[in-house]
């Protein structure tokens, strides 16, 4: 009862109006993602000037061989899926993780209209399956950076190196690490920790906020405030990382 | 909105069939662009490089627009909201345009030419 008064005026900012028909926490979420989606595009245009500086592969795609004198095919590096050693299921994992983004997204639009409707049991469904694909997503990403890391026992004859304080000829590089790396130029190789890794750090830190708000549902903090635009909030930051995802699946794989 | 809050009543609204078919609707629409997308990377020869990329931008700005116009629901939002979120993406445009173009300068004088 003692929030009922509040309730009705909480729609409105403090000038008594309401600028775009957005609340304030709305507004200003939409407005940390424009900058947000500056700096992704920042990392991709660099990733697209950096690779139109290198030299492309010009051969058959099935003669493909990892060499630092060309920038590397995507699908050629990352053919790799876990508990399948050694066969070659090209770009097939990270098209699981962009599915399982996508269907997390969509748990978090149910959570948000479960919101709408004060249904404090759906929305904690909806914000576990969210958190449960989020996690998910994580795991696969920390899987595929390991296996990047680590690279395939071939390796590949980089040139010459910097290794251990001496300089090596011929040095046979095997995985990746932010100096050299077996796939390609050792721009390709910062170019994947450093935008999948900005990336995975938005995931991440948008899990904890799924994370608060759910346990905030379940608290019933929610409830006895009278709505759950909080779910609202944190769902625009969860859809952008999934948006972020499909550009990052499009410029950095598929490309 | 205001009048469920005024009334004061913790009673949960039956959810809307309508609203959650357009999400399942939505959800299929981006599954299938993305499936899709593994199709034309695979089934379509290699030297089609450039009609592949376009393909694929295009692809990508259809799963963007579902994501923000419906996920986000930018798309029911008032038109001023929709445009100051829209439009300063322009600027990004420009920049693709000029490192790409940057970018193959850098090799071209590289290459010694």
């Amino acid at each position: 009862m003692a929030n009922s008064a509040a309730s009705v005026v909480k729609n409105l900012w403090n000038g008594g109006v309401e600028p775009m028909k957005a609340s304030y926490g709305k507004l200003m979420m939409w407005f940390f993602l424009v900058s947000d989606a500056f700096t992704f595009s920042g990392l991709l245009v660099a990733y697209g000037m950096v690779r139109s500086a290198h030299t492309a592969y010009s051969g058959a795609p099935k003669d493909f061989v990892f060499s630092s004198e060309y920038w590397p095919i995507p699908e050629k590096v990352f053919e790799a899926v876990p508990f399948l050693h050694g066969i070659s299921l090209p770009l097939v994992f990270v098209g699981i993780m962009t599915f399982i983004l996508i269907l997390s997204s969509v748990t978090m639009v149910l959570a948000v209209e479960a919101g709408h409707r004060r249904d404090k049991k759906s929305v904690e469904k909806w914000m576990l399956w969210t958190i449960v694909g989020g996690l998910t997503f994580l795991g696969c990403q920390a899987w595929e950076w390991t296996h990047f890391i680590v690279g395939t026992e071939e390796g590949t004859i980089i040139g010459r190196a910097f290794i251990d304080g001496e300089w090596v000829e011929g040095f046979k590089m095997i995985g990746a690490n932010l100096t050299y790396n077996q796939y390609g130029p050792p721009d390709f190789a910062a170019f994947f920790f450093f935008i999948t890794g900005f990336h995975g750090f938005h995931v991440f830190s948008g899990v904890v906020f799924n994370f608060l708000v759910y346990y905030r549902t379940v608290t019933g903090m929610y409830e006895r405030r009278g709505h759950y635009e909080m779910v609202e909030k944190v769902g625009l930051y969860w859809h952008f990382v999934d948006l972020v995802w499909v550009f990052v699946f499009t410029f950095f794989y598929l490309v | 909105m205001e009048t469920t809050n005024t009334q004061h009543t913790t009673e949960v609204i039956p959810a809307d069939k309508e609203k959650i078919k357009q999400i399942i609707k939505v959800a299929v629409i981006l599954g299938i662009v993305t499936a899709l997308e593994f199709a034309v990377a695979f089934l379509m020869p290699h030297d089609m490089h450039t009609i592949k990329v376009a393909i694929f931008i295009g692809m990508t700005i259809v799963k963007a627009g579902y994501i923000v116009g419906e996920f986000m629901h930018l798309s029911h939002e008032v038109k001023s909201l929709l445009w100051s979120i829209i439009l300063p993406m322009v600027f990004i445009l420009w920049l693709i345009v000029a490192m790409l173009y940057e970018g193959n300068s850098v090799l071209e004088s590289n290459m010694g030419y």
